[in-house]
């Protein structure tokens, strides 16, 4: 049983999703669905150990010994990210029902849920797979469901935001599948392991160049890189409240991983280094996510939109550690992978906790919660101060890591870029507080608390907010081996 | 000359490529759109399919007196992506029947309109 728990990380939310439209509708639903995504992080969890104390993880699919047959293959790197998706998908699954059942119709729900578990297994078949074709496979589950989450958001222009993504993301999916099948072509093979052994000997010819060049903008366009960005804003502010929650703490993490993964295991090295300036070409892109998203995140009025601009800002930071390099910069990504993931987390839950109550986001139906709702807006206080990265929270964790890898190489600008695109981050976040706290409610209707259920949710995630910025030891350490064994890896 | 020829399959995928490549972005009509993508993603299955054969090869099938066989691997690749393929023109042809019953029009330029509107 437990030598199989590769291939189960993935079947048991692909089989949970037909399972769950048997089940029907409303809370039978939603119970299973929460039963099985807690399931999925307990195997994530099981896999991460055994990762971290016995080493990689190799599975054959059906038996068929791996180049031939399909393999899983769990290393650190993937393992660490299995966790982060599994558990974000648990606990935003936590506030689910609560969260929905104003925002989706009853017949709906049973439904919703579907497509959640769908892209559960889409995304986790991402990164437990060693086999390049699968990557496409899982890739497209997992963006079709999340195309169908999107448009079941509250009003028309979800509809809309979900045609534009799903046109943009097939073009991204499209781009990796003519990458995938340049690159065998040349080599004859899909397995990752395998492709790493035969792509030096073909590095100089411009197919497998052209392959690179193909997958790395499919998966930018995936990741919502600047300036590839422009469906995910109004993706993730149409969508349903606690859609928007799970994707941003999980579906660009695995475009990011998919990005570390044909760029340090898959690729040879020389490339990111001779042929084009791609680890330069990686800052500069970073440093312009961070400030185009930061500026407009400024100006809006829909606080949600603000902060899915600000998603882009932060996967900036995470390209900028990805062009810093070496092990100091992958380990800077990696931490800021899993924090980001708490932060966005904790603001977007606090956000669907007051559309809940309040039904809208805006900066000014939010005027004056803060007295009306003092758990969710201190919650949203707390994601908001992991965001800026002030010290005893987990985002101050990831900017210091960032910060020390780009002055341990020298990079002193961009020391200064990446600290001053904080203070932005602290204008987007102030103007939000100040509405909570310090402005008069536009009108004096009672208000509750939000749910129960998502307060738990809000809070698990505040509480990993504060824990993991004072006890670093666990992504730290995780993040530090997964980096160097990617770095060594390297031919 | 002869590399224009001899590679003929690839500059039918190249052009297949652009000219749904550009549908996509140059049509306001969704459903025109969608089928751009089809014209683009039905480029990349005749990539995968002709990189299978073989000069000089037959089918894939065991038989005395033949030796050299055409890759079939690429063809069944190609079946997984065309179901995708047909997966994504379904679930966003759905999504045009939505966009019209919300919108009352299926053009980019009067749906961006009404949403600036109201």
């Amino acid at each position: 049983m437990l030598s199989h728990l590769p291939i189960l990380q993935v079947i048991l939310p692909l089989l949970g999703a037909p399972a769950c439209l048997i089940l029907g509708r409303g809370k039978l639903a939603w119970l299973f669905a929460l039963l099985v995504s807690a399931l999925s992080f307990c195997i994530a969890a099981i896999l991460l150990t055994t990762v971290y104390n016995h080493g990689v993880i190799s599975y054959a699919l059906g038996g068929w010994q791996a180049p031939w047959g399909i393999e899983y293959r769990i290393d650190l790197l993937n393992a660490w990210l299995l966790v982060i998706v599994s558990a974000s998908s648990t606990v935003s699954l936590l506030a689910a029902q609560s969260s929905i059942s104003t925002e989706i119709s009853l017949d709906k729900q049973g439904l919703f849920y579907v497509a959640w578990l769908l892209c559960l297994a889409g995304l986790l078949g991402i990164l437990a797979t060693g086999d390049a074709f699968n990557v496409f496979v899982f890739l497209e589950v997992s963006s079709l469901s999340t195309y169908t989450l999107i448009s079941l958001g509250p009003n028309r222009k979800s509809l809309w935001a979900a045609f534009r993504y799903l046109i943009m993301g097939t073009i991204g999916a499209t781009f990796i599948l003519i990458g995938i099948g340049l690159m065998y072509i040349m080599t004859g093979t899909l397995n990752m392991q395998d492709l790493a052994q035969r792509l030096p000997p073909a590095s100089e010819s411009s197919t497998v160049f052209a392959a690179y060049a193909f997958i790395l903008v499919g998966i930018s366009l995936k990741l919502a890189l600047f300036p590839l960005h422009l469906w995910l804003p109004n993706a993730y502010s149409q969508a349903p409240s606690i859609v928007t929650t799970f994707l941003a703490a999980s579906a660009t993490k695995v475009a990011l991983y998919l990005l570390i993964r044909f760029t340090y295991t898959i690729f040879p090295s020389e490339f990111s280094q001779l042929v084009i300036p791609l680890a330069d070409i990686f800052v500069a892109l970073g440093v312009l996510s961070v400030f185009s998203a930061s500026i407009v995140a400024i100006y809006q009025e829909e606080i949600k939109r603000a902060i899915a601009y600000s998603s882009i800002a932060q996967i900036g930071y995470m390209v900028i550690g990805l062009g810093i390099g070496g092990v100091l910069g992958l380990q800077a990504t990696l931490i800021h992978v899993f924090n980001h993931a708490l932060m966005k987390a904790t603001l977007f839950m606090a956000l669907a906790a007051i559309a809940a109550r309040v039904g809208a986001t805006t900066l000014t139906s939010m005027q004056g919660l803060g007295r009306k709702m003092p758990w969710t807006s201190f919650g949203f206080v707390v994601g908001g101060l992991s965001l800026i990265g002030v010290p005893l929270t987990a985002g101050f964790i990831s900017k210091w890591y960032l910060v020390s890898a780009a002055a341990l190489t020298g990079r002193w600008p961009l020391v200064f870029l990446i600290l001053l695109g904080s203070l932005l981050a602290i204008v987007y976040i102030w103007r939000v507080v100040e509405a909570l706290y310090f402005k008069p409610a536009a009108d004096n209707s009672p208000v509750k608390e939000a749910p129960f259920a998502m307060l738990l949710a809000l809070w698990l995630l505040v509480l990993g907010n504060v824990y993991f910025g004072i006890d670093t030891r666990l992504p730290v350490s995780i993040s530090s081996e997964a980096a160097t064994a990617l770095v060594e890896g390297r031919p | 000359m002869t590399l224009l020829l001899s590679h003929y399959n690839y500059w039918i995928v190249v052009a297949l490529m652009m000219i749904g490549f550009f549908i996509v972005i140059a049509q306001g009509n969704l459903v025109k759109k969608l089928v751009g993508l089809n014209i683009f993603q039905t480029s990349v299955f005749i990539l995968y399919i002709s990189s299978g054969k073989v000069t000089g090869g037959s089918a894939p099938i065991l038989q005395d007196g033949i030796t050299i066989y055409s890759n079939p691997l690429p063809h069944v690749l190609i079946l997984t992506a065309i179901v995708v393929g047909i997966a994504t023109t379904a679930l966003g042809l759905a999504l045009v029947i939505r966009i019209k019953k919300a919108y009352g029009t299926i053009e980019e330029s009067e749906i961006q309109q009404r949403d600036h509107t109201c």
